[in-house]
């Protein structure tokens, strides 16, 4: 089993990425974690680029999603939604439509931000967004608020219910990656 | 109640829909003002010793839109990949004249509920072909959210995109097997 975290915060010290490191941890033997990390990358979606010699970046996004079991995303808030880099690698990783990376993928969705809300709003959107690009999305939320307070200086998750959070997350998420597709045919 | 008025009610012996003159589908109210229609292009409807059933492969989901039926079919309508099959099976069937109420359970998205179709039965008539044709046009509405199909979206002024209540109808033009 093969989780592959991706956050939508560039930043060197990134809380979203700490956040996927904290998760990290929590896995069960027999799942191994990979951070995703070229999403800067990532050149902005164009359709007409889209084709049999896609850029390179893209294809190693889709790639890191299609082999992945399953996706945690976390996600920071700018101006009260997803940032913008991250939005535009779902763009690219949604296409084509029904055989795309995404298509059918277990995905789960938590965040963090400075302020006091945890980047609900950019959850919602990001969880929205997924949906519509034929994801399987775990109904789940991880609202990290006050970010800068609850981390140590090595990037230790210092919060023991915000733990439990994510352990039930990657506890749903794993399950959906554990569902053969067709066996729960009616 | 006598054999003939048995016979009235439901026709023994196996029937097979005709596809070509058969057709299922529904309607749901979208933005508040009119139905959005779509149908299933391939399904199978039986009625054998006077037990109707039917089942449709929710790929075979049919709109004017290619990217519509490819998020009709992801896991936030029908999941198609873990759900790929909608079934009916009857458990009554009682006949008035025309009229024809059908008690049954729908299957979808892994989820059964007891549904009550009605509508119109005709025949069974004699076809140019030697055999016998029975024609069932059976129409219900069920609320989507029952089976887990909860999607939606806000509109401006208030409401929802998509109702909750769907129509579900079926004209089933039935061939009596040899």
């Amino acid at each position: 089993m093969r989780i592959l975290g991706i956050s939508g915060s560039l930043r060197r010290d990134s809380h979203n990425t700490k956040l996927l490191l904290a998760a990290e941890e929590l896995l069960p033997d027999g799942a191994n974690f990979e951070l995703y990390t070229e999403l800067e990358s990532v050149p902005p979606y164009n359709e007409d680029r889209d084709t049999d010699d896609s850029p390179v970046e893209a294809v190693h996004l889709r790639e890191a999603i299609e082999t992945a079991d399953a996706v945690l995303f976390a996600t920071p808030e700018y101006n009260g939604s997803v940032p913008g880099q991250l939005k535009n690698a779902v763009d690219w990783a949604s296409r084509p439509h029904r055989v795309s990376a995404l298509w059918g993928k277990p995905v789960a969705v938590v965040g963090a931000s400075t302020g006091m809300f945890g980047a609900v709003w950019a959850q919602a959107e990001l969880r929205k967004v997924l949906k519509t690009a034929g994801a399987r999305v775990v109904e789940t939320e991880v609202a990290v608020g006050k970010a800068d307070s609850r981390f140590d200086a090595e990037g230790e998750l210092l919060d023991e219910e915000i733990r439990e959070q994510l352990a039930e997350t990657l506890e749903l998420l794993l399950a959906e990656a554990t569902v053969s597709p067709r066996l729960v045919a009616v | 109640m006598s054999t003939i008025e048995i016979t009235e009610v439901v026709p023994t012996g196996t029937w097979a829909s005709d596809p070509v003159h058969s057709s299922i589908g529904f309607a749901v109210k979208h933005m508040g003002v009119t139905p959005f229609r779509g149908s299933f292009k391939q399904f199978e409807a039986g009625l054998v010793d006077g037990k109707l059933s039917g089942s449709a492969p929710v790929e075979s989901i049919q709109t004017d839109d290619e990217n519509l039926t490819g998020h009709l079919l992801s896991p936030e309508f029908f999941d198609a990949e873990r759900h790929p099959v909608l079934r009916f099976e009857s458990t009554k069937i009682r006949r008035e004249g025309e009229n024809v109420t059908i008690d049954g359970t729908l299957t979808l998205k892994g989820v059964t509920q007891p549904v009550e179709l009605r509508g119109t039965v005709t025949g069974p008539l004699a076809d140019p072909y030697g055999g016998n044709r029975l024609g069932l046009e059976l129409e219900t509405t069920v609320d989507r959210t029952q089976f887990g199909i909860d999607w939606n979206a806000d509109l401006p002024s208030g409401g929802r995109v998509l109702a909750d209540d769907v129509k579900l109808s079926a004209q089933l033009e039935l061939v009596e097997q040899a």
